[in-house]
């Protein structure tokens, strides 16, 4: 397949605003794309951010004495829905697989830059749109996975507007997903192999097969579930003989693969970022690309795991258990392999690398607990404990959120042409590590011995655990400020990057920070091996 | 080369001691009170012991590569070009494969020990009505007793409560009152939305769900008082949720249950 440029659109992206309004604008261009993903989702996060902290501050005493009752279980749900919703599934997959991914298949945009447009501007109204739900009635209090009868039962503005805007947000992600595809399987360069991809278009495919498979069926739950809230059906309402795990089951099918929709990619960004630093090949591809699509047909297949306190009969959970448990084996690939591209490289120790390393050790630790609570006797005890809710965030902010700042810190000097101030980058990533680990750790003994999940009040013998978790969760708020700083200085005056800062052969780095309107002055080079570090100066060693 | 060899296999005895010592040595779990407690205990103790070798072997190994190959300040040019090892491939799919296969029937050794895998007879109403439906929950019989020897409650769980109905006496409870060492099989449902019933201390818990009866059986084994805990998001005072297990001596629960015993009202 030839690339060929419509003449249409060159004129209408001359007719774009340039400079910084073209950031507010409805640009067709994916860099553009990619930055409004992620400044948009970086401000839900400190939307996100500021409920979590509001969480820890309740949580610092035994009583209930920081907000009513259901504004606490109106703050968790939008918590939960905001930081998935609106800040890790837009930011790892529309911001750095729009930004990158047209660079690395060797195009000049995705498939279908409208649709991406479209995508993107979905986003802010229905974030905007769940946020100011809270000041109609109250928002969503029925946590984020709106189990009914409670979704019923609760005040209905909030859960209405909770489920339109996850649905446009399903649509915006679905949309995206599909794009990717298109763009992934048939806008390659002329020349470029699948097996010569960069890996995270292979995290990226794996990713949006998921996308487009499950989501829509998150989205017809939902509106069954709108149909039980405003129009009196009964498909989970027990009162009118609807059925309460039936809806479970339908809303796991979706939720757990979006644990991989929201990890995936950051396996694969972790890939790209791995090797450059350290620079060595990236540790074997092939059995990479196969864990990840290995990922995703189990992914498919496990997300009763989330039910076995529920009614869910005995041959279910086992076979639960068995298909849970062993997405450890790919997935257990995967940092063995890049732990050997680490091994015998010639390691720069900067803020990408750090952040990197970091979510190495706390994914593996996430990952442990996960196999654990994939067995049922065990999962019995703690499942809807705190033991839960620190194993999910081990692996999605331990995991992702700090591959998307070493991802930041990474790309950064590409799509601005300054360098982060590296000073800066590493009192970030302690501040963060040491507040992470401090804020998440100790709630696995919590819910070992007894706190439930989604409690505004406990049993005062779990105070002063909860008070270094309280502590962690301010260190956490605490390490954006260096990071912001560094954020805004380094734009303004940061040192000037050059075209390659890091050396890097993958192709974003072959044209010049910031990159051209259409990626490249001329053709798009050939890459075929994204990965080749040493080989020329081999000899010289 | 020799020299390497050795100090490998001391890192990783090393690694295995600690992990192992940790495991024996560190309790992060409550007091054990009931049959299933003593088994989910050993489960645990395995996975955390497992858990640590390979948290603690990859946390040395990423931290070591961090030392060993960083980039001095002098040095240009790139690591070696080592693209992959097929061998090395094979083995941490297969050993992981293998460990997670053990894992999994081990645990399912566990669940059956615990009485997961058994046909689940709640013995009250004679089981007349089979075309309600009924889940199952974990259900935990000592040795091979017969089941009229259980206790039979009835519960009920509601918006911030839970009640225990005891049939044979007729009276409704806000206390569970179980007498030591004797099974306890209850029926659980919901009044208006999902609930869990979880005792910490029993390891145990079940999910209570509106519209279908779940099935809870499990034997306490140490006297004393635990907290009753809703572990599913219920509404605004979900935290508060709590009721109490009183698990006393037979003597002890007979005169509770005497004391709050009524007549059968016969029409």
């Amino acid at each position: 397949m030839t690339i060929s440029i419509d003449p249409q659109k060159t004129n209408n992206e001359s007719l774009q605003p340039k400079g910084w309004l073209r950031y507010f604008s409805f640009s067709l261009d994916h860099k553009v794309i990619g930055i409004q993903y992620l400044v948009c989702g970086f401000l839900f996060y400190l939307i996100g951010g500021t409920l979590a902290s509001a969480i820890r501050i309740e949580l610092a005493s035994p009583m209930s004495d920081f907000m009513p009752r259901d504004v606490y279980n109106q703050v968790l749900t939008l918590h939960g829905t905001i930081m998935i919703f609106l800040w890790i599934v837009p930011v790892v997959n529309g911001a750095f697989g729009n930004y990158l991914i047209p660079f690395y298949v060797g195009a000049r945009d995705m498939a279908f830059p409208r649709l991406n447009a479209v995508a993107f501007w979905l986003i802010p109204p229905s974030g905007l749109m769940l946020v100011a739900s809270y000041f109609v009635e109250g928002a969503a209090q029925a946590g984020w996975t709106a189990y009914p009868p409670l979704s019923i039962t609760t005040p209905q503005s909030g859960q209405i507007i909770w489920i339109l805007s996850v649905l446009l947000l399903g649509g915006s992600s679905i949309f995206g997903g599909i794009n990717f595809i298109a763009t992934i399987i048939k806008l390659r360069r002329p020349g470029l192999k699948l097996m010569q991809l960069p890996m995270y278009c292979w995290a990226m495919l794996g990713t949006s097969l998921l996308v487009v498979l499950s989501t829509p069926v998150l989205a017809g739950t939902l509106i069954l579930l709108s149909f039980d809230i405003i129009a009196n059906t009964g498909f989970f309402n027990p009162v009118l003989g609807g059925n309460v795990v039936v809806y479970q089951h339908l809303f796991w099918f979706y939720s757990h693969p979006a644990v991989y929709i929201m990890v995936l990619p950051a396996f694969g960004l972790v890939s790209e970022i791995l090797p450059v630093h350290a620079r060595k090949p990236l540790f074997g591809y092939t059995t990479m690309v196969f864990s990840i699509m290995g990922i995703v047909v189990l992914g498919l297949v496990v997300w009763a795991h989330h039910m076995f306190t529920s009614g869910t009969p005995p041959w279910m959970r086992l076979f639960f258990t068995i298909a849970t448990a062993f997405i450890a084996v790919p997935t257990g690939i995967k940092f063995f392999n890049w732990v050997a591209t680490l091994w015998g490289g010639k390691i720069s120790i900067n803020s990408a690398m750090l952040f990197s390393c970091g979510f190495i050790i706390n994914f593996v630790f996430g990952g442990i607990t996960g196999v654990a609570l994939a067995q049922v006797p065990f999962d019995i005890h703690v499942h809807d404990t705190y033991f839960v809710v620190a194993h999910f965030h081990y692996i999605v902010y331990g995991g992702t959120v700090f591959i998307i700042f070493s991802s930041i810190y990474h790309w950064f000097p590409k799509v601005t042409g300054k360098m982060l101030n590296e000073k800066l980058g590493i009192l970030h990533f302690i501040i963060t590590f040491i507040g992470f680990n401090l804020c998440f750790a100790p709630q696995h003994w919590l819910g070992l011995n007894g706190m439930p999940r989604r409690v505004a009040e406990y049993d005062p013998q779990f105070q002063f655990v909860n008070q270094i978790s309280s502590l962690g969760a301010l260190l956490m708020a605490i390490s954006t400020i260096p990071f912001l700083i560094n954020v805004f200085l380094s734009v303004r005056n940061g040192k000037e990057a050059g075209d390659n800062p890091w050396n890097a052969l993958t192709p974003e780095w072959l044209t010049s920070s910031p990159p051209p309107v259409e990626n490249w002055e001329g053709e798009a080079p050939l890459v075929e091996e994204p990965y080749g570090y040493g080989k020329e100066i081999s000899e010289g060693k | 080369m020799l020299n390497k060899n050795i100090y490998l296999i001391l890192i990783i005895s090393l690694v295995f001691a600690s992990s192992f010592w940790i495991g024996f040595n560190v309790n992060l779990l409550p007091a054990e009170a009931s049959i299933n407690a003593p088994i989910y205990d050993e489960l645990f103790k395995i996975l955390f012991i497992i858990g640590l070798i390979i948290f603690i072997g990859m946390t040395i190994a990423v931290i070591y590569s961090l030392f060993k190959f960083r980039k001095r300040n002098n040095q240009i040019g790139d690591g070696i070009a080592l693209e992959g090892n097929l061998s090395l491939e094979i083995v941490w799919t297969i050993i992981p494969s293998i460990i997670v296969l053990l894992i999994g029937l081990y645990s399912y050794n566990i669940y059956d020990r615990m009485g997961g895998m058994q046909e689940l007879n709640h013995n009250h109403e004679m089981m007349s009505s089979n075309t309600e439906k009924i889940w199952a929950g974990i259900s935990q019989t000592s040795d091979n007793e017969i089941s009229i020897n259980n206790l039979s409650i009835e519960v009920s769980a509601m918006q911030f409560a839970f009640l225990f109905n005891y049939p044979k006496g007729n009276f409704i409870s806000g206390e569970l009152h179980v007498p030591v060492d004797q099974k306890v099989s209850m029926k659980m449902e919901s009044k208006d939305v999902i609930h869990a019933f979880w005792v910490p201390e029993f390891r145990i818990k079940q999910d209570i769900i509106p519209g279908q009866p779940t099935i809870l059986n499990f034997t306490p084994t140490k006297v004393g008082k635990y907290p009753i805990i809703c572990a599913e998001l219920c509404g605004p005072y979900h935290g508060g949720m709590r009721a109490s297990i009183i698990v006393e001596e037979e003597s002890d629960y007979n005169e509770w249950f005497n004391k709050n015993k009524k007549p059968e009202v016969n029409l």
